[in-house]
């Protein structure tokens, strides 16, 4: 009885001592460890991980912590300071709810959004009014539009996806598609699209791989040059917001990002284009006006 | 030989397909995930850490993270269920009131893990400021499991029999004595089982997760034991992606060349874990239970 | 001075008194925080969901009978586009019919685990429902997604997503949970109950037919309980193969919606405090009441049919 009680304290003394050797010896270097957190965007958050992996990897100590959860996330945790950086497909006055006067607005990159369809269906180029006439649900079967006989099977991503809002602003010109099948990820769609025979949706650049096929619009190809040129208009700003100016580490991290060696390399694999790279800049009212916006 | 007696034997055929027609289903499952999955898996797989964008990316951090927060939100919730499920079954009267408070952990167990996945995130990685990090998770899934578990002991409690009780009292034991010394050591098998299904629901969670303990996997210093630097792998202040979270996020938004590879190689991983834990918590818990109760 | 101090000792509790309070109270703190937690989360729901009628004064007509969900927008009649009908009816139809194809191949392995051949039900079924109970959410989506959703365009047509599909893939999800539950219940009937059936001279299949089922109903019924349970509140796997179009459902091979899905994809895209946020938490509400539902009317059902003990 004696032995069992004094190994029990013999143990709470162990781990009292290994606790307080811990605390004591703990890494001093505590201003080298650090970490911000980015929150928001699905389509952005390759991109930035991306970037913070390569980041991480060359300044040690470091750790930009990506989530996702939607742009909506991303704006109001950014808004209510929980968070470093919100990252958002959308413009911050575009998004109900969000008081946009604090937040500063970073542009990061521009991306593209193409429609992609199952292989089986046989075609690839359409034209805008038959984009919208499939959208919204006019069209229901492939062979009205010159495919093969098979029923259109419409996905959508959510309502409030910035994907979504941009596919519907500038590939539909403004109207809404119909009620379908809906998935809040590009991942999920692009794997629906690839493997539903006669399905459609609509993902940015990045997600495009052999498995769907882009469809060309009125003759223009999806590409990077065609929206660099504002001939492909279906495209969007990612921003990443701050509350305020960004200081410390936000600050390098943000520089990091606009840098050229970022924007030459990383961007291109992942399919995201520089904002300096753009002819044309775009308001969030959806004013074009010529020249990059970035000097 | 007569009608019920032709009945029965029939009956016992029907039985037996049924429950090979169950088995039947799950070997295809682990079949599927097996082959598709174990021929990604390396050892290189097991212990390197994910890639975002290019390819050979592996899974240890996300293995380690989700070993580490069952273990954690394990520790917390038994604890607590046990001392609710010993309250509830062996002190509280018969009444109304208890069979709410039952009630009431029922409903909490029927709430999409998403919900309380989002009040986790409003609580404590917003409101009491621990951000996306490991006790968040383990706090989120403590709520989580709590029900399923308090039920699973009541349940193993209730099935003592009564002679236990009234020996152990009968012997001038007080009423809590009996309920640590006698009760919970005969409820243990069940207590166990308890245990590993409430585990294996844990460890494959995901959507309680992911507002919690992060999509995010530092890469971890693991030559560093110290709880308070933030690439030790003990630090409980540090995002931890798991690898339930990290098969939903590559399949959400991965764009790496090998992403399906990695996610069926993860998917059989997580399985196979899953099948070790809970080969090696019967074996320790039969073993357990003899020591306890001389009982085999 | 001695009679007052051992009057002190006499009166004082014992020491094994004091270990039997002081372990009660542990128990009933932990009870107690058990109860803080459900009843916090409870009317952190309600508060939330209650927002959308009461702050943005949306009608109760509207979002219980409205067939259109769209929150932010007006339908062609001018209500608020917030009709959550569809996800209603398509959380209930694909609960309801997982729970129904499940409860009986369920309740199968049980019996054989526990009356036909314990032995093998304790060496071969129980690791196996155990192990089932781990996969995933998300691995049992992407099953549903490669396999199920095939298998139900190729053999019942349609694009494969919708109630059927859920049903098929939260029917494997729910099977342990109920087996498992109902292994417990079936053992917790005393062997002597068995033993008399038998002595009167019963078959085996009519003993546990008419002895052993009927005393482990209401374990039965809370392990279905549990199950439908959890088929309600599974948002990850359904997600991927219900098709989350919030649409009436017309058939069982149209895309579907069910509370949970729109739930789940929708809250990364809304802001809190807004509208559609609001929106969403009341699709938790209505989760919530009826899950509370649902285990009222199955522990009626049982009270009425066991045998009392």
């Amino acid at each position: 009885m004696q032995k069992r009680r004094m190994i029990k304290w013999l143990l709470v003394a162990v781990v009292i001592l290994a606790g307080i050797g811990s605390y004591t010896t703990r890494s001093k270097q505590a201003t080298n460890q650090q970490s911000i957190t980015a929150v928001g965007s699905t389509a952005l958050q390759p991109l930035v991980e991306a970037a913070s992996e390569e980041y991480s990897a060359e300044h040690s100590g470091i750790f930009i912590n990506v989530q996702g959860g939607g742009s909506g996330t991303g704006l109001s945790q950014i808004e209510s300071g929980a968070v470093q950086m919100g990252n958002s497909d959308l413009f911050a006055q575009e998004k109900a709810g969000i008081n946009p006067q604090k937040l500063v607005d970073h542009k990061i990159a521009v991306v593209g959004v193409t429609p992609i369809v199952n292989k089986k269906v046989g075609i690839h180029r359409l034209t805008s009014k038959q984009l919208i006439a499939i959208f919204t649900g006019k069209v229901k079967n492939w062979r009205q539009v010159g495919g093969k006989n098979l029923p259109i099977t419409l996905i959508n991503r959510t309502q409030g996806s910035g994907t979504r809002v941009t596919f519907e602003e500038y590939g539909l010109n403004g109207r809404e598609s119909a009620v379908a099948q809906e998935q809040d990820s590009s991942g999920t769609v692009r794997q629906i699209v690839s493997s539903t025979p006669g399905a459609i949706s609509y993902v940015s650049f990045g997600y495009v791989n052999k498995a769907v096929q882009p469809i060309t619009i009125n003759g223009i190809k999806p590409t990077e040059r065609n929206v660099m040129d504002n001939d492909w208009k279906i495209w969007s700003y990612e921003h990443i917001y701050t509350n305020g100016q960004p200081t410390g580490l936000t600050k390098k991290f943000l520089h990091y990002l606009q840098n050229d060696h970022i924007q030459k390399t990383l961007f291109n694999k992942l399919g995201y284009i520089s904002v300096k790279d753009m002819r044309y800049q775009r308001t969030w009212q959806g004013k074009i006006s010529k020249g990059s916006g970035v000097e | 030989m007569n009608r019920v007696q032709k009945q029965s034997q029939i009956a016992i055929i029907v039985l037996k397909a049924i429950a090979g027609f169950v088995v039947l289903i799950l070997a295809f499952l682990i079949g599927y995930i097996f082959i598709t999955g174990l021929p990604n898996v390396s050892w290189k797989f097991l212990t390197s850490p994910a890639k975002a964008f290019s390819s050979g990316g592996g899974i240890g951090v996300q293995l380690f993270n989700s070993f580490y927060l069952l273990i954690l939100a394990m520790l917390i919730s038994l604890p607590i269920a046990l001392g609710a499920s010993i309250y509830l079954n062996e002190y509280a009267k018969d009444n109304w009131f208890t069979s709410m408070i039952r009630t009431s952990i029922e409903i909490l167990s029927s709430l999409p893990s998403v919900v309380v996945g989002l009040f986790g995130f409003l609580l404590f990685v917003v409101h009491y400021n621990f951000g996306f990090s490991i006790i968040s998770g383990a706090l989120t899934l403590t709520i989580f499991n709590l029900p399923l578990l308090t039920r699973n002991i009541e349940e193993s409690l209730a099935s003592v029999a009564d002679d236990q009780r009234q020996g152990g009292l009968g012997l001038g034991l007080s009423k809590y004595e009996t309920i640590i010394h006698i009760v919970v050591p005969a409820a243990l098998p069940g207590i166990i089982s308890g245990v590993i299904l409430c585990s294996g629901r844990v460890f494959g969670e995901a959507a309680a997760l992911i507002y919690t303990a992060g999509q995010s996997a530092p890469a971890l210093n693991f030559g560093d034991w110290n709880p308070f630097n933030i690439d030790s792998p003990l630090s409980p202040l540090r995002p931890a992606e798991t690898l339930a979270v990290h098969i939903w996020k590559i399949n959400s938004e991965g764009i790496m060349p090998d992403l399906t590879q990695v996610s069926s190689g993860s998917a059989a991983v997580l399985v196979l874990a899953i099948l070790i834990f809970n080969l090696s918590a019967r074996y320790i818990g039969r073993k357990v239970f003899e020591k306890m109760t001389s009982m085999n | 001075m001695q009679d007052q101090k051992l009057a002190k000792q006499l009166f004082k509790k014992s020491k094994t008194a004091r270990y039997e309070r002081f372990g009660r109270f542990l128990c009933l703190c932990a009870l107690l925080l058990i109860m803080a937690i459900v009843i916090g989360i409870i009317l952190f729901i309600a508060t939330k969901g209650m927002s959308t009628f009461l702050k943005d004064h949306i009608s109760m007509k509207d979002f219980f009978t409205g067939t259109l969900w769209n929150p932010g927008t007006k339908t062609p009649d001018g209500h608020a586009a917030v009709g959550a009908l569809p996800m209603i009816l398509g959380s209930f139809l694909v609960t309801i019919l997982a729970a129904v194809i499940s409860t009986p191949f369920a309740i199968g392995t049980a019996v054989y685990m526990t009356e036909i051949s314990p032995k093998r039900g304790a060496k071969i079924l129980q690791p196996v429902t155990e192990l089932l109970v781990g996969i995933p959410s998300v691995v049992y989506g992407f099953i549903g997604l490669s396999v199920v959703v095939p298998f139900v365009r190729n053999v019942f047509g349609g694009s494969g997503f919708g109630i059927l599909s859920g049903t098929f893939v939260l029917f494997v999800m729910i099977l342990p949970t109920i087996v498992s539950m109902t292994v417990d219940s079936l053992k917790s009937v005393p062997t002597y109950y068995r033993q008399a059936s038998l002595a009167l001279g019963a078959t085996k299949w009519q003993t546990i037919w008419k002895v052993v089922l009927r005393a482990a109903t209401p374990g039965i019924l809370t392990a279905v309980v549990f199950g439908m349970a959890r088929a309600f509140g599974e948002a990850l796997a359904v997600q991927m193969v219900i098709g989350n179009a919030s649409l009436m459902p017309h058939n069982l091979i149209s895309p579907a919606s069910t509370l949970t899905s729109v739930l789940t994809a929708g809250m990364g895209n809304t802001v809190m405090g807004s509208m559609q946020n609001d929106a969403l938490w009341s699709l938790a509400l209505v989760l919530l009441v009826m899950s509370l539902l649902f285990n009222l009317l199955v522990h009626f059902i049982g009270r009425k049919g066991a045998f009392s003990k």
